[in-house]
């Protein structure tokens, strides 16, 4: 233990399961798991979508709600429980000194003026000029700013007050990773004492799907369970919506405010592996190296997306460690993209919490846990590209 | 011998390397030829047709290979062109830099011409999904790789030989000075020698310049493009938008001493204070970007009475030169009539994600040249904004530190505060 460990002391999750940590839990330790997956929306796709959200209980003012399309919604709001979580929420001085990280997307462009300008083209032949004379006319102002990457940032900061810096990380699951290594970096080295850090992908929206379909990552046809889609139709990877905010702070910090700590952060790896030369399965136990989790049983878990060679290499690296138990979650909620990592560690601290673990997702892939998990693992293997793991362990 | 550790017993941050492309050219050399001499890039828009389009200039890069290639493909180049001679002037490896790679650049969305590709390739159904069902199809891995946010630093990386998971970042028009940042606190923590930071931004599309117009950020001057960009000035009327890079080999003083490199200035301090006020615009009183001011000072263990040069964010609009008024009169109270202030982006509009690492790599071309780049376009003075903008010429001047101003839209403000020499 030292005064400069990094703990969480707060965690807001939304996903197609339902809002808040309670409704995470019962979800996902139920016996017989209700499924989220929606097969009508974008076939031969299948999304796990939000559900339901009162989106005012975290963003009072209707007139904020409107600044942002639902992607940034989505993370102010999973943002906001975070903070409340962590006894934070309207809390001036804290939040006014708090330092925040987002791993963005963006790109939430307005699909009805995209396509009556796709339509109208092939009516025309300068397709420059009627670009310009159908966005001048057509595009609402202010939707550059509600899809804009460093805009969820930028209205954390205005509807909850989080003001001590702010920095934006983009780059899929890798800018998840990252922002996570480096908060836990700058708390570490005393650079920082109180973080928000997270992320929120909005898949509702066909602009989504694209960047994945562009290199044909997302399976089609029926939903199978992450472990599964080895031999399916397309590339394997099931989106979801959703977010996951963390309050990280100094074990000191935290102690002196005498706050609930949920787990501590260990070590945190991260890696760009040179896939194309097939270097991924040395690359991800050389995380495990890093990260080192303690000897009996740990439970892992698993960002894993469904993709093909990321989700195979992953697998057959857990696989040969026997004490680990993997829970794959994308097989619950869907991939989340720039918040699969920060999502992967706060289960892991919800299950050191609450002592239990969570039953297996797929029986037939992942191995049972029984007993109180001391540490577990996170992982994030990026679909395309980046990958992380951190360890994640009980407060002592 | 000069302190290897800082007034806080961190590691001093040297600069060992500066790249730069910008509107006026490639490389330092003819970037800093140009911009002493008062030469404005802004020109008229030829890349994409201004029909419909109330601003017809830009500071756009057109000579680069990628420059007719979108915007993925051009902030790349801009990008690569920039590292390549930093990295060539630090001394390291070109392809083997061998620390962390710290990126801003701007948002990436997949290309129009692209989109219309996809619809056009498929003609089964009359909906949004026409486009996604030829997407499958299309196994094109560049247009795939342009919608990846972290693409860019991923090849970046590959080429140049960086360590680890390389970090793309977005604090808006403040990211080139996050990017900075980024490797200076890492390389306080100990956790590298060296980091190469870059800002680049290629994104002068049509849309892009119709969205800022649609938040009448943009100047609609009809006059000559050259003329369009006059920080400080009454009839400020917008910023010109416009493209370039700018890398900084980041180096540990003492590592950089121990390998005899030449220290080309140092970085002092950096300081960030985000704004909750509202989206675009500042609240009022400044504080934040006084705040940002006050805490890059403090990071550099400097007082008010020690800044010599301000290159200040200056964009021309309306808000942000009377706000930046506000700020640093606050800050450096009667002295600030005294300190030269002046605006880059005159000479080579908003580069945007760009526009910190840039004026920062100018910052220190500044102090090593002993030439402070001019204001431009200062020909009717805001009698509101009563500051020393260094008028039109260019003026020699012994300048041992400067601070340079980043602020952008979602309240970003970051601050960096570099030195001629180490102390």
């Amino acid at each position: 233990m030292a005064p400069r460990d990094v703990v969480i002391t707060g965690i807001g999750l939304v996903s197609s399961l339902g809002e808040g940590n309670d409704a995470h839990w019962e979800k996902l330790t139920a016996e017989t798991p209700e499924s989220t997956v929606d097969s009508e929306r974008f076939p031969p796709y299948s999304v796990h979508p939000l559900p339901e959200i009162d989106w005012s209980l975290q963003i009072p003012k209707r007139g904020d709600q409107r600044q942002m399309e639902t992607w940034q919604r989505l993370g102010t709001y999973a943002a906001g429980l975070a903070l409340d979580d962590a006894g934070l929420k309207g809390d001036e001085a804290l939040c006014s000194t708090m330092d925040l990280v987002v791993a963005a997307g963006g790109g939430e462009r307005d699909g009805n003026v995209d396509m009556a300008i796709l339509e109208a083209s092939t009516q025309r032949k300068d397709f420059d000029v009627l670009l310009n004379e159908k966005l001048t006319t057509e595009l609402r102002p202010t939707l550059f700013l509600a899809q804009l990457s460093n805009l969820l940032a930028g209205n954390i900061s205005i509807v909850h007050k989080v003001t001590g810096s702010s920095r934006t990380f983009m780059g899929e699951e890798g800018a998840g990773v990252s922002a996570v290594e480096t908060a836990a970096a700058r708390i570490r080295s005393g650079q920082s004492t109180h973080m928000l850090v997270g992320g929120a992908f909005q898949t509702d929206h066909p602009d989504m799907l694209l960047t994945y379909e562009l290199n044909g990552y997302l399976l089609r046809g029926p939903w199978q369970p992450v472990w599964q889609r080895q031999k399916s139709e397309g590339g394997g990877v099931v989106t979801g919506s959703g977010g996951a905010f963390l309050v990280l702070e100094s074990r000191e910090h935290a102690e002196q405010r005498g706050r609930k700590i949920y787990a501590s952060i260990g070590p945190v790896a991260s890696g760009r592996a040179r896939r194309s030369r097939g270097e991924l399965p040395s690359a991800l136990s050389g995380l495990l190296e890093k990260v080192a989790p303690p000897a009996g049983p740990v439970l892992a878990i698993s960002g894993a997306s469904g993709a093909h060679a990321a989700t195979e290499a992953e697998k057959k690296l857990l696989d040969a460690n026997a004490a680990l138990a993997t829970r794959a979650f994308s097989s619950r909620t869907g991939h989340l993209k720039e918040a699969q990592f920060p999502f992967a560690i706060a289960l892991a601290a919800l299950a050191i919490d609450r002592g239990a673990a969570y039953p297996a997702f797929d029986a037939g892939n992942e191995k049972p846990f029984t007993g109180k998990p001391q540490a577990a693992l996170a992982t994030a293997v990026g679909y395309h590209q980046f990958e992380g793991m951190a360890l994640v362990t009980a407060p002592a | 011998m000069a302190n290897l550790k800082d007034h806080l017993g961190r590691p001093v941050v040297a600069v060992t390397g500066i790249g730069v492309v910008t509107s006026l050219g490639i490389g330092k050399a003819d970037n800093w030829a140009a911009l002493t001499s008062g030469k404005s890039g802004i020109h008229p828009i030829t890349r994409f047709p201004i029909d419909h389009l109330n601003t017809q200039m830009a500071g756009t890069v057109d000579f680069l290979e990628s420059s007719s290639k979108g915007a993925a493909a051009l902030t790349y180049e801009l990008a690569e062109s920039a590292a390549r001679e930093a990295i060539e002037e630090a001394g390291f490896s070109e392809d083997d830099f061998g620390g962390p790679l710290f990126l801003a650049s701007p948002p990436v969305e997949l290309d129009w011409h692209d989109r219309l590709a996809l619809f056009e390739a498929a003609d089964e159904e009359t909906s949004y999904n026409r486009v996604l069902s030829a997407a499958r199809r299309l196994n094109s891995p560049e247009v795939f790789e342009s919608t990846q946010f972290g693409s860019i630093a991923d090849r970046l990386a590959e080429k140049l030989g960086t360590t680890g998971l390389p970090i793309t970042l977005s604090t808006a028009c403040a990211s080139g000075a996050t990017a900075i940042q980024l490797g200076v606190e890492a390389i306080r923590r100990g956790e590298c020698d060296r980091a190469l930071s870059i800002g680049a931004d290629g994104s002068a599309t049509a849309e892009a310049l119709i969205r800022f117009s649609l938040l009448s950020a943009l100047s609609t001057n009809s006059g000559p493009p050259s003329k369009a960009s006059k920080p400080f000035s009454k009839d400020r009327d917008g910023f010109v938008l416009a493209e370039g890079s700018a890398a900084l080999v980041l180096e540990s003083l003492e590592s950089a001493l121990a390998r005899g490199a030449e220290v080309l200035g140092i970085l002092r301090g950096c300081g960030e204070k985000s704004d909750d006020f509202h989206r675009t615009r500042s609240k009022p009183d400044g504080s934040p970007a006084i705040g940002a001011v006050k805490a890059a000072l403090a990071d550099a263990g400097l007082s008010e009475d020690e800044i010599g040069y301000v290159n200040a964010h200056g964009t021309s609009t309306p808000e942000n030169d009377k706000m930046e008024y506000l700020s640093l009169s606050t800050v450096f109270g009667e002295r600030i009539k005294s300190i030269p202030v002046s605006s880059n982006k005159s000479m080579i509009g908003h580069t945007l994600s760009a526009a910190g690492a840039i004026e920062a790599a100018f910052s220190l071309m500044t102090m090593r040249e002993g030439v402070i780049p001019p204001t431009i376009n200062y020909d009717n003075p805001d009698p509101a904004i009563d500051l020393d903008v260094v008028p039109n010429v260019k003026r020699v001047a012994q300048v041992n530190t400067v601070l340079s101003n980043s602020f952008g839209f979602g309240g970003q403000n970051t601050c960096l505060v570099m030195a001629r020499e180490p102390v």
